[in-house]
């Protein structure tokens, strides 16, 4: 792990109060200038996006006239209108006049703000002509992307790096991240520029919201439904996005990135990953030494097991045990495979064979046994639990690379 | 205003004076059994009203968990689970447990010496009403120390999220189903005494508007509380007796909830806001010193945004796919509220107008309320407009505008009626010097706490998050700054509270020099029984 440079100590917390108090003395003018994006509805880069920021700020500045006009009367009013400046209250209580007037005058704003809405409304509802189709389905807590028509697919989680160091919760630890701290993932989602993209959005466990506010795309996904949206991106770049409907213990950690490449680009890409999708399935039978098992395992684990039995293995007492000296990662290996396989029912210990493959699950059950002061000296190769599969009960959780035929 | 002005048509409660009334006693009973089998209606208001300022401390110490917990990125304080099941308690205790009781001690005291009533219709419902509430919350806060943990699903219950919780699941929907239960008989109450007991002469358009906006908060009660009770019993059984009803494995749908939930909690803001309402139009012609303008418009706007708030569910649920005709309906009739939302506050601008205002503690709370309620109606606006909505749709954004609507908004209100009624609840007069100084403390650190909400909410920061991005950190720990500000500032409120139930400068009947309506008419403090007889309306301006 890189470090910075903490040769002044002093403590992050008031390191950020006194950015903040200098920030917030430059507040009225970097409103003006720069500190406006920071905190401002992106525009984004797509015809849509650009649209619903329009109406965003055309909205806004209706909304600050209107304040503008009630906060000045009231101030005006609780200026002159005081006892203590000796006035004698008047005693009028109604005006047809004035309540007609400020009854039809909303009204006639709202429909000026209706008629734009509804323009962009019904251009977002338009999915006809779409080039591109790739489905979205969310996970506790990761994504798994399914492009239709090019044979590829893949899940994208929280970068390990970042997903262990949140977790062990060293705040000095997280500055090296910098801006990027829980917006990196393991596998970016990389698409065309200039192509209608559809998504189709759905979930395997509970709802999510898929969003990427440049894109101003955000779909809940629903388990069971699939919810389409689209976008065609002017722009090549990374835009950033996050889960947005509570999904459960770590709905916070489940970030998007999305990398728009010019479509030329985007092929080189989509080659190279459905033939390293494709190797990855030849080989994933192929017998490995104890070191790159406790690599992949170690990289496994901070994605996949970390979240509930800790970065160190040592749980959560009373809510998930811990896997530092506990009987299973030290016992017999078959249980501790099956486990990890078909998880315990009715407990949070989800079923892992549809998520992992037999490599994953070797790795990370061979990292298990040898972490955390477990030091079993123990292996578990991919073609164990290929076999421990097909012995099982339900032969039929086979991995499924999720690449639609 | 003079003292000894004459209270005729008010029973003085005389020894040895004879009335036409079947109570064997004339005061309270003694000690602890006075306040569980009371069925006066000001024992039962003061006991809605201490239970709302327990909770508040309750709910509002599970906020500053919250904020500790987002005062700098990374997790320092609480499990992500935990957290969750903060934001959760947070807004069921809130909500439930806060404003809902606030408003009904406030309609006990008050509804009953505003139409010129002896007592709620219903005495012995009303003590029902309130003594199921600390055995609804004691079942749901106990839930926090089960094994399987509180409730952690948000307090909008998503299935199928909300059913992945262990066994505390079911304690939640009882408690919920308690509290359902008591608002639903509060209510029934509310109706029943505003229809039967107005005195002579107290008719419909001569009601105070607060009798008007609760009314009407009752018939919303009424309606929508069954909804909810319907859809956590459906949760219920999917939960435990293998339905389907939410489940598309089973042939369900899970945004059938949501739908059935905003019909519930759509209507529900407002009966989190409307007797606010009626409050703010008490206090501020009595500090301006002139009447309500436009209260026949006053009472037939609360009546269009009790109708209006049945038809404007699904704007919670833009994301959640709809049809293109669902959410140009949806746009426009929550477009629409904004209208009536409107009317209210110029009637209240225009009642401030030409006044001869001075600015006690309820006139600052109700000045405080009409600016910040107005922010967030603005921002509320700007949610309506469906395509900027689903960008702002579970982000700070949101949480920034209905913070601002209940806050500022409706807790202000309940403060601000405490203010202006508490002298003739005690008799005493409250420290005014404490109470502007508790005004203008909480205002600062209120807007400290939830202005920048709204900025952090458009730069991209969702909801209901343990842990945030480096960029968020700045605002977030203004406003966890502003948190505690404002949480500890509320000690000052307890404070001047109890110095004044213990003593002070005496009240006089009508408290302040511009009031209107019975209530001033009784002595302060209010005996323990008034109006056995009905008053002389022709004597005094019921509103
Ligand atoms: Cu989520
Ligand atoms: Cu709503």
């Amino acid at each position: 792990m890189t470090t910075t440079d903490h040769s002044v100590p002093t403590p992050a917390p008031l390191r950020h109060l006194m950015r903040l108090l200098v920030g917030s003395c430059a507040l009225l003018p970097a409103l003006a200038i720069a500190g406006w994006d920071e905190l401002n509805m992106p525009v984004g880069v797509t015809d849509l996006s650009a649209d619903v920021h329009g109406l965003h700020m055309r909205i806004f500045y209706v909304c600050c006239a209107i304040g503008a006009a009630v906060f000045g009367v009231m101030i005006v009013s609780m200026f002159l209108h005081r006892k203590s400046r000796g006035v004698k209250p008047a005693t009028f209580h109604e005006s047809t006049k004035v309540e007609i007037v400020w009854t039809v005058v909303p009204l006639l704003i709202l429909v000026a703000m209706a008629v734009p809405a509804a323009k962009v409304l019904i251009k977002m509802e338009d999915f006809s002509d779409s080039e591109m189709s790739i489905k979205v389905t969310g996970y506790q807590w990761r994504w798994h992307y399914d492009y239709l028509d090019e044979g590829i697919a893949f899940y994208s989680a929280l970068d390990a790096e970042q997903n262990l160091a949140r977790q062990r919760g060293a705040d000095d630890a997280l500055e090296q991240f910098g801006d990027t701290y829980l917006r990196e993932v393991d596998n970016e989602l990389v698409v065309p520029t200039g192509v209608k993209i559809r998504f189709l959005n759905t979930a395997a466990d509970v709802i999510h919201s898929w969003w990427v506010p440049d894109l101003a795309l955000k779909k809940d996904a629903i388990p069971g439904f699939i919810n389409e949206n689209w976008a065609t991106i002017n722009e090549p770049g990374v835009y950033n996005g996050k889960c947005a409907e509570l999904c459960g213990r770590d709905h916070g950690f489940m970030p998007i990135v999305v990398r728009a490449v010019t479509p030329e680009e985007f092929q080189v890409w989509a080659d190279e990953k459905r033939a390293e999708t494709l190797a990855a399935i030849e080989t994933q039978h192929d017998p490995r030494d104890l070191p790159t098992l406790l690599a992949q395992g170690e990289s496994v684990y901070g994605a996949n097991c970390s979240t509930c039995h800790q970065a160190e293995g040592q749980g959560i007492p009373g809510m998930f045990p811990a896997i530092a000296g506990s009987d299973i990662a030290t016992g017999d290996i078959d249980a501790h495979v099956a486990m990890v396989l078909h998880g315990v029912d009715g407990t949070p210990m989800n079923a892992w064979s549809g998520a992992l493959t037999d490599a994953e699950i070797a790795a990370v059950v061979t990292y298990q046994r040898n972490a955390f002061g477990n030091d079993t000296g123990d292996s578990v190769q991919p073609l164990d639990v290929r076999a421990a599969r097909s012995t099982a009960l339900n032969a039929a959780t086979e991995f499924d690379m999720g690449v639609t035929q | 205003m003079t003292t000894d002005s004459s209270h005729d048509g008010v029973v003085h409660h005389a020894p040895g004076e004879h009335h036409d009334h079947d109570h064997d006693h004339h005061g309270p009973a003694y000690g602890l059994m006075r306040w569980i089998t009371t069925t006066n209606h000001k024992d039962i208001g003061s006991l809605y009203l201490w239970f709302s300022l327990i909770m508040f401390f309750i709910g509002g110490a599970m906020a500053l968990v919250i904020r500790a917990e987002l005062f700098q990125p990374g997790i320092q304080i609480v499990d992500p689970m935990f957290f969750n099941s903060m934001t959760t308690m947070h807004a069921l205790v809130m909500i439930f447990g806060v404003v809902m009781p606030a408003f009904v001690g406030l309609a006990n005291w008050m509804i009953p010496m505003m139409i010129g009533a002896p007592d709620m219709a219903l005495p012995r419902l009303n003590n029902w009403s309130f003594w199921i509430m600390p055995f609804a919350f004691a079942i749901l806060l106990s839930t926090l120390f089960m094994d399987s943990g509180g409730p952690a699903g948000g307090w909008t219950l998503y299935p199928p999220l909300s059913l992945q919780m262990g066994d505390s699941f079911a304690f939640v929907i009882f408690a919920i189903h308690f509290m359902g239960i008591s608002s639903v008989m509060g209510s029934i109450n509310i109706v029943a005494t505003i229809f039967n007991m107005r005195a002579p002469g107290v008719t419909f358009m001569k009601m105070p508007m607060f009798v008007w906006t609760w009314l009407i908060t009752a018939y919303l009660l009424i309606a929508t509380i069954p909804v909810l009770a319907g859809a956590v019993t459906m949760l219920l059984t999917d939960r435990y007796f293998g339905t389907s009803f939410f489940s598309a494995a089973g042939g369900g749908d899970p945004v059938m909830f949501q739908h059935i939930f905003w019909f519930f909690g759509h209507p529900e803001v407002y009966i989190l806001i409307l007797p606010a309402f009626g409050i703010i139009s008490s206090i501020i012609p009595t500090f301006a010193r002139k009447p309500l303008f436009g209260y026949d418009s006053m009472v037939y706007a609360t009546a269009s945004i009790a109708f209006l708030s049945f038809i404007v569910w699904a704007h919670h649920m833009f994301t959640t796919g709809m049809p293109l005709a669902g959410s140009l309906f949806f746009m426009m009739s929550t477009m629409l509220i904004s209208v009536p939302t409107g009317v209210k506050v110029f009637n209240w601008v225009a009642t401030m107008w030409r006044g001869a205002m001075t600015f006690e503690t309820p006139m600052l709370f109700a000045i405080g309320f009409v600016i910040m309620f107005t922010i967030g109606g603005l921002s509320g606006l700007m949610l309506a407009i469906t395509p900027a909505d689903i960008q702002y749709h579970d982000t700070y954004f949101v949480v920034a505008h209905f913070h601002y609507v209940l806050v500022p908004g409706a807790i202000y209100s309940i403060m601000a009626a405490t203010y202006y009624w508490i002298p003739k609840w005690t008799g005493n007069m409250y420290d005014e010097t404490l109470g502007k100084w508790h005004f203008w403390i909480s205002t600062v650190f209120v807007n400290v706490l939830f202005f920048p909400m709204h900025f952090v909410g458009l730069a991209g920061m969702n909801r209901r998050i343990p842990d945030y991005s480096l960029q968020f950190a700045d605002w977030n720990m203004v406003a966890s700054i502003g948190a505690f500000g404002f949480g500890f500032s509320q000690l000052l409120f307890v404070w001047i509270v109890i110095k004044c139930v213990r003593g002070g400068k005496q009240a006089t009947d009508e408290v302040w020099e511009g009031a209107r309506g019975l209530e001033w008419t009784v002595p302060s403090p209010a005996p323990y029984h008034t109006f056995e007889t009905a008053p002389d309306i022709t004597k005094y301006a019921v509103r």
